[in-house]
This record gives C-alpha cells, structure tokens and sequence, in this order.
C-alpha cells in the first residue's frame, strides 16, 4: 500500500497518499490546475503542457499529471511565468489548427474556448498558420474535422485503454502530426471501430462530433469515463 | 468635455457586429452626448477623417482595399478596436484560406449557374493570397471578440473609452459568443 | 573461449605480424568507402599478389584514420607512412615506393598536429584493427579486460572503477556514467537491460557511426562489462537505419564474439550471461531520446514520455535500464583495462578523459578526432583542424547540433568541457563541430537548424510541436527582410517558452541555435530586420508590402 504524504501547494499544507498525482492532490484539495489532455481515468501523458507547474528544489518545470506527490514537496501553480507559458500554449493551439468558434458545433461547450477565457485571452498573439485539413464524414454516426483537433489524444487513450478498439492513432510527426483511424483508412471504412462513441464524448472540443448537430448543439458527456474506469479497476482486482 | 471623435468600418465580415452596435437601441442617445460619430458606413464621407479618437473595426483584412484602408484608419486614429471575431481572428472569411484566391474566384464566377460567366478585372478589390486578422496587419489596442459581441458589450465598450478607461472584456464576452 | 586462449591468440597474431616486412591498414569506413577505399584495398592487394609480395606484406581493411576530407586514407607500418587521397590506379606505385615512402601526391605528414594533438582512448588502436575480425581485436588486447573481470573482479568493483574515472554520458547531457550504473544495479526489479543509443541524428555528427563501425567489438565488450556491473542480461543495440555499415558490422561482430562464447551464455566458462540484439530505428531524431528510444524498440510510436520515473528505475518494458551512448560505452573497456584513475587524470576538474569530435564546415581537416577534454576551441579549430580554408575569417563555431549554439571568436580559448560550453550558451552535445567563417549568415544558421528541430519534433508536446514551427516561420520572416521588432520580441518569447515547457529534450534545446546567435550576433538580426539586408550576403531579401506592421 501508498504512503500518505504530506506537502505544500500554494503555501497550503495538504496531504496525499505516494501513488497519487500532483493535480488529483490539488484538485482533491479544491487547487484549480489547467489541462487540457489530461482526463481522469486514461493514462497521463503530460502532452498539453498546461499543468506544468513549480516544484522548489527542481530546477525544471514538472507535469501536474504525470509526477506524484511526495513528503515535504513544496508545490507553485500559479505563479506569474505560469500563467504567461499557459497563455502561450492555449495561442499556438489556436493558431495551429482553424478554430472557428462561431460556426462549430461545440461552440459554448469547448474546453479550448473556456480555457481561452479563463486564461483571460481576447485574441492570439501567435501568427495563424490556417492549415489545410479535411473532414472525415464517412462514419455513419459521427464526424471528424482536424481542423478542431487539439492532438490531446483523449480519443486514441479511451479508444486502446477503455474501448480495447485501438482505432484511433497518431499519424506524422511533429506539425504534420494527425490523427488517423485504423492505417488511414476513413472512419466509416474501419475494421476496429465498435461506433461506440466514447472518442466523441471525450473530444474537448468540436473536433469528434455526432452528425446532425448544428452550431452550439454539441455537449458532451464525459461522465461515463469515471465510472467503466472503476469498474475496470475492481474487475483487475478480484 | 468635447466629444470623441468615433468611427467605425466594415472590411471582410457580415455586418453583424454594426447590427450588434444598432441594437444598443436608446442607449445609443446616451452615447450621442459624449461621441460624435465622424466615420461609419452608414455616414456618407468620401475620406477616413484625420485624428479619430476611436476606431471600431468589423471585419478581417480579406483584400488590396482593406489593406489600404487599414493601414490609412490605423495612422489616423488614437484607439483602434478589433469589433467582432473576424477582426480578431479572422474567423469565418478565414475559411476561404485554403483555397487560392484565383481558383476560389473562378470557383464563383464562373459557376454553371452565373449568368454571365466571367471573373471581374474592375471593380471588385484583388484577394489577398490570405485571410489575416486586423492585429496581424497593424496594432490593435482593444479586441473585443464575439460573433457579434452583444450590444451590452459593445455600450460596454465605448462608454468605458469615452471616459478614458480601457475596458476589461475578460467576464463579457469570447471568441464565437 | 577463455583467458588463455586468448592470450595464445594475440601472441600468435603479433608474432605473425612481427614477421611481416610491410602491414597496411587502409580505411574502410563509410566516407572513404564514398571515395572508392575498398577499391583501393583489393587494388593494393592484388599488385602485392601480382609482384609475389603478399607472404611479406600484408594490405587489410581498418578503420577511420580521422582526416575524412582526404580520403580514402590508408596507415603503413603503425603510421611510418599515412596515405591520403588513394585511388585503385596508384596501388602499383603505393606497392613499388613501400621502402623507399610515397610520392608527395598520395603522402600526409605523420607528425600533423591532427595526428599528434589526439589522445585516443574511445578509438584507442587509431583504426589499425580490421573491424570484421575478432582475432584482430583480440590481438589489440580485445576481450582480455572482459573475461578478467568477469574471473577476478565484482559487479561493485566495476562499478567503482567506472566510478572513479569521472566519465560523463558522451550523447550531450554529461550525466556521471557511474552514477546512472549505480542506479541501474540497485534497482531490484529483474530482469534489468543495458541498451546502447546509436541513434546519432545531429547534422554534422559522425562519431558514433565511426565508433560503431571501426570498433564494434568494443563496443559489444564494453555492453557486456556494464551488464556484468549492473546485472543486467539482455542487451540492445539502438542503430538507425542509415548507418548500413555500421549494422553490418555490429551483427558480424555478435555473430562471431557468440561463435566463441564471448557473448551468449556463461561467457568465457562464468556464470555470467548476456546477449545482444540490434534494433533498427527508422531515422527519427528524437528516438536519440531515451524514453523514446525505449518506445522505439517496444514497437511502440518513438514519443518521449515525462520523466521521472527514469529508465533506470523503469525502462524498456518496464524494468530497469542502462542506456548509455555509443561513445560512453566505448570508453568503458580502456577504463578497466588502464583502470579509472588513468582515465581521470586527462581533462579537467569535471570533465574527464577525451572527447571525439567530428569536424565539419569551413575548416580545412575536415574529419574526426579524439581530444582531451579541456583542450581550446582555438587549438581544435585551428591546429588540429588546420584553421580555415581560403583565408576566410572565422565567424562561429557550432556545437551540439539543434540542440546547441554558436560560439564567437571571442571564446576560443574557452577550454572544452561540460560547463564551459554551457555557461556561453551552447552544449558538448554528442560532439558535432561545425565552423562557420564570414560567409555565413548567422540567422540563416539559426533557420537551418530550427527548420530541422521542427520537422524532427515527435508532436506530442504543444510546445514543441507549434512552438518550432511558429519559431521557423519568424526566423523565415526575418531572413527574408519581412519581421518587425515585435516578431522579434515574439521569437524570444516563445525560445523562453519552448524550452521550459516543453516534454523532453529535443524541445527543451530547439531554441538553442537561436538564444546563442541572438547572444553573439544580435546585430546581424537587427540588420535583416531594420536595415534589410543580411550582412553575409546569403539571405534573399523578400519584403513583402502587404505583410507589414505598423
């Protein structure tokens, strides 16, 4: 069994047990930290960069998700280069791919849009790079359009680890990165796929949509993912 | 107090932003007491006049005229303010950047269904190779992003430049609202 | 095979050699084989055996002599004579002038400065080892150090001995060799592995390719002395693809160390077993990563993961792993050969032994060379590499590759170790060297290398994945006479951003080549920027009216 620790966030004295992350401690603890390819319930793999935050005797900054806690670790989150590098990220994210607001369909239930305001951003100080990307529509059921698409990889983690599909991935590299399904092949043509709709629900943005939604009609409903996540947990268990 | 000199103009948008700011209705009669409106396009001038206080841009940079109005509104005017998401990101006239500009003409004029089949050589401003959005082109000093801002925004907005004070939009309104 | 057999080996093979009037090694690795050097060999071979020659003299294949830009290159008599320049039509007059030396065309000087300035410990034998053959290792002292350790000493007394002789990870991040060994043997977890990264990707790098190809018996002994110190059982070679040479070589070299029990189980009749695969990687710079180099071999995309925990702890399948570079396992067989005290007593305080560099650009010896550490840029550049070609000025010397910066003039006689190359903003780096003189532009140098981080960036991270292609397009604007000094203050922004934010290290130094040469050669910028004009003449200035701020 874990250890319960004892540290420091924000000056405020918390307590965690050594096999639990810096954010489940902080959000316990009611510490707001961004994320954004973050979920609770599929692998951490500290790609967004938004929960990066200060540990004092570590030179380098750390990954809120992906380092746990330990005694006497005295935790920063916000401290002012924080919030500038968390401002940048959600910039290049934006200028990145071609994130119309107005017209997608998650518009008002985007986790891109609300970090936007959390973050306080009126406009992207980054050059827009206007991509060209198409639109997958052949699935029956849902859509995927790029353009929207964060590369948080939500939908390939929920799709090997909750799913067992695997048919989402990742294609290219770097600024050509995309995902793709199966060994791109169109959605609608995929072998693996189950249409099982956990990737739509766990898209933050309007990327993976369900068809026949107009402009602000897309919420989605990640709740689910708690849930088979425990299940599956207490099935490895007994 | 004499009043500020406004202005406003339409470059690559829908207008909606000006329908957004019509709609502030009687608050607009507030607002005639401190502002004179030297500039709108809905005042017939021939020329941009020198030394405006505030500018209210609707509309992405799209053509070889926005630029050049742009540029021009930019030197004569003391607060200029991106109005709308398409000053401000560029957003829906941004969606033709994928395509180039000669074949997207063509796309359009030269449809099967135009009656008469020919891309204008007069008349019609020359695309730019892209879609930008205001700041990208000259400085911005306020942005107030929304497809449209809502008309409280917008009141919001100019009472605070009127008095001097520089709005703070971060609770108001966001990109798409 | 056991001590005394090899022992017996080595002595039969000096006293053949003994015998010999003549032995030539001409170089067979892969820049001189490009200039036709295995012609040259079986050329000089069959004029010995048309002259009856071949029961006196003997003509083999070797390894890398250094001075690449003068190959093929070739080594008579334990360098009486170096050859440089050799094609298959001088092999009858190489053979006819083996007495009386060569004519001047065909001769370099033996007492060079590039020769006699080297201190070679990682490519100790100077190439005159024939890499396809394991008996001509053994002759060179091959193996001896292995199957004694392996009879006489502990896994801790390795341990210690690596330890005490200072030696720090040769792939760029310095971190103490005996330390991450350490780490490794207290790990509890079994089985553990040792991999060595052969994944070199820097433009302008070529040492572990050499090292690979000229000592691959080295390379494999050094493997098995870290197992045997770190308990480990399997081992990985990591090589890309690109280096066909280099993987010929290395499966030739475990081929024949398992066909005499040198490899495999119970080496040499201990109890100690270890075996080697190689791994190909298909040429993605950021599997020189270890975390992405791991997921590289378990199949997996090569995309780095957060550390900690670290491979020490968990590591290729999860279980500790050793990974260590070419050239630091390279070191590892001299060290308990010589012992570790030997090795500490080259180079400085903090950085100790040698360090191979691959020497490129606008220099005149152009090659490879293996240096004590604390040695001047200054004596490297322009003793060792000759200076610069056609009197030109020199303007900046670049190490690290992506991940490193430009050194001015200013600091040649900076000595070359870990911290000092740090504290004027570039890295040791993996040992890429390249000189650049006044006809190069040095935010074209920064575009050249952004434009490489960014098309080598895995895109996982944000900041890496839009950051280095948002910072390529500034740096395009800017050489071309487009930029404002905002899109400046936007490129420093983001270089301070990319690199303390992004996952792992290719992010975290691609803004290296640009902090550096703003750092020296801010005014070359401002001059792209406001003037329009790129001082060295090598940028195309494209101003763009519509594209200007206010």
């Amino acid at each position: 069994m874990s250890r319960v620790v004892t540290l420091k966030i924000n000056d405020q004295d918390v307590s965690g047990r050594e096999d639990e992350s810096i954010l489940q401690v902080a959000r316990e603890n009611g510490i707001e930290i961004p994320t954004l390819c973050y979920v609770e319930g599929l692998s951490a793999v500290g790609a967004c960069r938004l929960c990066l935050v200060e540990v004092v005797g570590v030179a380098r900054l750390l990954p809120a998700c992906a380092t746990r806690v330990s005694e006497g670790m005295e935790v920063n989150t916000e401290s002012e280069r924080l919030q500038r590098y968390r401002r940048m990220i959600v910039e290049l994210l934006f200028s990145e791919g071609n994130h119309i607001c107005s017209v997608c369909v998650s518009n008002g239930h985007c986790e891109l849009q609300d970090m936007a305001v959390k973050l306080r951003l009126d406009h992207i100080g980054m050059p827009y790079r206007f991509p060209v990307r198409h639109v997958d529509a052949s699935h029956p059921r849902f859509g995927f359009d790029p353009n929207r698409c964060i590369l948080c990889t939500r939908c390939v983690r929920v799709c090997d680890e909750i799913e067992g599909a695997h048919t989402w991935d990742v294609m290219g590299r770097g600024i050509a990165s995309q995902l793709i399904t199966d060994m791109h092949t169109p959605w609608g043509e995929s072998e693996t796929c189950t249409s099982c709709g956990k990737c739509v629900q766990i898209c933050p943005t309007g990327a993976l949509f369900v068809k026949g939604k107009s402009v602000a009609e897309m919420t989605k409903r990640p709740e689910f993912l708690p849930y088979l996540t425990m299940m599956r947990n207490r099935k490895s268990m007994s | 107090m004499s009043k500020k000199k406004v202005a406003t103009i339409w470059m690559d948008g829908c207008s909606g932003c000006h329908m957004s700011f019509l709609d502030m209705d009687h608050r607009l009669l507030d607002l005639a007491d401190l502002i004179e409106i030297v500039h709108s396009p809905f005042v017939d001038h021939k020329d941009f006049p020198p030394e405006v206080d505030v500018t209210l841009v609707e509309g992405a940079v799209s053509s070889d005229e926005d630029y050049e109005k742009i540029v021009k509104v930019r030197s004569r005017t003391k607060i200029l303010v991106a109005m709308g998401d398409c000053a401000v990101s560029a957003n829906v006239p941004a969606m033709r950047n994928r395509f180039a500009p000669k074949a997207l003409s063509e796309a359009i004029y030269l449809a099967p269904n135009m009656t008469h089949r020919q891309v204008p050589s007069q008349g019609v401003p020359t695309l730019l190779p892209r879609v930008r959005p205001v700041h990208e082109v000259v400085k911005v000093d306020v942005f107030v992003p929304g497809c449209p801002p809502s008309n409280d925004t917008l009141f919001y907005v100019l009472s605070e430049l009127v008095q001097g004070r520089m709005p703070d939009l971060s609770d108001k309104t966001r990109f798409g609202a | 095979m056991q001590l005394e057999d090899l022992q017996k080996i080595a002595e039969e093979r000096r006293a053949a050699d003994a015998a010999l009037k003549h032995v030539m090694y001409v170089c067979t690795g892969t820049a001189c084989q490009s200039s036709r050097s295995e012609e040259v060999l079986k050329a000089i071979q069959a004029e010995l055996k048309a002259r009856g020659l071949e029961k006196t003299c003997a003509v083999r294949p070797g390894g890398c002599q250094g001075l690449c830009a003068r190959g093929p290159m070739a080594n008579l008599d334990n360098g009486r004579v170096v050859y440089q320049r050799l094609t298959p039509e001088d092999a009858p007059e190489v053979v006819e002038t083996l007495e009386s030396g060569p004519p001047e065309r065909i001769r370099l000087d033996s007492e060079l400065p590039f020769f006699k300035r080297q201190v070679r410990i990682a490519t100790q034998g100077a190439g005159l080892i024939d890499p396809n053959d394991l008996n001509s290792y053994i002759a060179a002292g091959g193996y001896h150090t292995l199957l004694d350790v392996l009879l006489h000493r502990t896994p801790a007394e390795v341990l210690q001995e690596v330890v005490k002789s200072g030696l720090r990870g040769r792939g760029g991040g310095g971190y103490p060799t005996g330390l991450k060994w350490s780490t490794v043997a207290k790990a509890l977890q079994t089985p553990k592995y040792v991999i060595v990264n052969g994944d070199e990707g820097d433009p302008g790098a070529f040492m572990d390719r050499a090292l690979m190809e000229d000592y691959p018996f080295r390379i494999l002994e050094g493997m098995t002395l870290a197992a045997y110190a770190v308990g480990a059982s399997q081992g990985y070679i990591y090589v890309r693809a690109e280096y066909p040479l280099a993987v010929k070589r290395l499966q030739n070299a475990i081929k024949q160390a398992q066909k005499q029990n040198l490899l495999g189980s119970n080496i040499g009749g201990t109890p100690f077993s270890f075996n080697v695969e190689i791994r190909l990687g298909a040429g993605a710079f950021v599997c020189g990563e270890e975390t992405a180099l791991i997921a590289s071999i378990e199949g997996g995309r090569g995309t780095p993961c957060p550390r900690p925990p670290y491979p020490a702890e968990s590591g290729l399948w999860g279980k500790p792993t050793l990974i260590n570079n070419v050239e630091t396992i390279a070191n590892v067989v001299p060290i308990l050969q010589h012992g570790g005290d030997r090795f500490a007593s080259i180079g400085t305080a903090k950085s100790k032994g040698t360090k191979v560099f691959a020497l490129s650009g606008r220099i005149n010896n152009t090659g490879l060379i293996e240096v004590p550490m604390g040695i001047t840029l200054r004596e490297i550049i322009f003793e060792i590499g000759g200076g610069i070609p056609e009197g030109k000025k020199f303007k900046a010397v670049q190490t690290g590759g992506p991940s490193g910066g430009c050194i001015p003039e200013q600091h040649l006689d900076m000595p070359v170790d870990y911290e000092s190359l740090t504290s004027v903003g570039s890295i040791m780096g993996s040992g890429g060297m390249i000189v650049m003189d006044e006809t190069s532009c040095m935010v074209d140098v920064a575009k050249y290398f952004m434009e490489f981080s960014m098309a080598e960036s895995c895109g996982k991270c944000v900041p890496c994945r839009v950051g280095t292609a948002q910072m390529y397009d500034l740096l395009c604007k800017i050489s071309e006479g487009r930029a404002t000094l905002d899109e400046l203050a936007l490129l420093e922004a983001l270089c301070d951003m990319v690199k303390h934010t992004s996952l792992c290290g290719l992010g975290q130094s691609a803004p290296n080549p640009v902090i550096s040469t703003l750092r020296f050669f801010r005014d070359e910028y401002l001059a792209h920027i406001v003037e329009k004009r790129c001082p060295a003449g090598v940028c195309q200035m494209k101003p763009e009216v519509v594209e200007v701020h206010s």
